[in-house]
């Protein structure tokens, strides 16, 4: 915060001297220089009261540049931080689901190649067993030898692939780093925001003050209430288990159904 | 067995589906919100409706409303799978008629163990 002499205590000190000096003025029936007192109470908070806006104006004005939301500024949309932070979020959106489409392609491709070769590992087994038990000519077994061969083979080259569609699965995970950074670079924006917000709001705290403004913060809490409707979705709960009103797992999903009767 | 598949996200409407899939259930058609899966369900012939909550347009307890209200639809049997916890909310989706309520993350086992016990319950 920039250092400066409090207005409010400087108008409150006013307020004080003047008050004890207009009360003595009007006992002893003095109305010209009650007048003055009054005046000179209005002026100090008038002072008081440009300074605030002043202070504030030149706040404002220093957050719209360094966030570079001045609507004046025709780059200004290309080059708003909020922009750009709305911009991340997305490219955070599609990334995550781009990752999560490639995994998926991978599993489906892989899926079948296993459940393939399953399948003939089953065959063969069976046919391997009538063979031990002696169930099979000479010529079935030379067919067996061959089916062998071809699937030792086979699971070579197709495990090879498995191996390498799991290993593309574990790239595709890099998304977590890349995402990870850029969602902490606009968390870093949000708090720098709120803090400027914070400080807006001081500022325009103490042109109330001076202006006599009262607001109602019942009213508005009242307000803020009411859109939040629980049919609106709240989306994930991230702390979950810290909130009463809200279930933990699947287990607390079904017993609290269980008590309504389901 | 016709399922629709209701959910914004269509890498979640490809794991529901794909779920479903080994669950044996391969006739699955997807939808992105509640104003494109009403007119589906209304003009479709489905045996199941598996819906998240949380969607743009028309959302999830909006369509699952809408579906009770349906003379024609109004048996149809509606799983929620969604991110929504609320004890109220889950209260609310009972109330306005869901016959399950799955919350994300969920297992594969936990989402099948669902759709069984929804369909013992119709059947039985």
């Amino acid at each position: 915060m920039e250092q400066h002499t409090d207005p409010r205590g400087e108008l409150e000190a006013s307020l004080m001297d003047n008050a004890r000096e207009l009360i003595r003025s009007l006992e002893q029936r003095d109305f010209g220089d009650a007048v003055q007192i009054i005046n000179e109470l209005n002026k100090v908070r008038d002072r008081g009261l440009y300074q605030a806006v002043g202070r504030l104006t030149r706040k404002l004005h220093t957050a719209i540049v360094s966030f570079h939301i001045d609507p004046n500024f025709p780059e200004s949309r290309e080059m708003s931080e909020i922009a750009d932070a709305t911009e991340r979020l997305n490219y955070v959106v599609s990334m995550t689901e781009r990752a999560a489409n490639r995994t998926m392609d991978l599993v489906e491709a892989t899926a079948p190649v296993i459940s393939r070769l399953n399948d003939d590992a089953r065959e063969l087994r069976t046919d391997w067993q009538r063979f031990m038990r002696r169930e099979m000519d000479a010529e079935g077994f030379r067919q067996l030898v061959k089916r062998v061969e071809q699937f030792f083979v086979r699971s070579e080259r197709e495990s090879e692939k498995v191996g390498a569609q799991l290993n593309e699965i574990m790239l595709a995970q890099d998304y977590q780093d890349l995402t990870g950074q850029v969602i902490k670079r606009v968390t870093n924006l949000v708090t720098e925001v709120e803090r400027d917000l914070v400080e807006l709001m001081l500022m325009a705290s103490q042109v109330d003050n001076f202006a006599g403004i009262q607001h109602d913060h019942a009213q508005l809490r009242a307000e803020l209430d009411q859109q939040k409707q629980p049919s609106q979705g709240e989306g994930p709960q991230i702390h979950a288990d810290k909130r009463e009103d809200v279930v933990s797992n699947q287990d607390d999903v079904d017993d609290l159904l269980s008590s309504l009767g389901f | 067995m016709k399922i629709l598949i209701v959910d914004d996200f269509s890498t979640m409407r490809r794991i529901i589906k794909n779920l479903l899939r080994d669950l044996g259930f391969t006739n699955t058609t997807e939808a992105d919100d509640g104003l494109t899966a009403l007119p589906m369900l209304q003009s479709g012939n489905f045996d199941f409706l598996v819906t998240d909550w949380n969607m743009p347009g028309m959302n999830g307890i909006d369509l699952l409303r809408a579906v009770r209200a349906d003379e024609r639809l109004k048996h149809l049997p509606v799983l929620m799978v969604t991110a929504e916890a609320k004890r109220d909310q889950i209260i609310e989706a009972a109330q306005a008629g869901v016959n399950g309520y799955v919350v994300k993350p969920f297992t594969a086992q936990g989402l099948k163990d669902k759709i069984e016990k929804i369909f013992e319950r119709v059947s039985g």
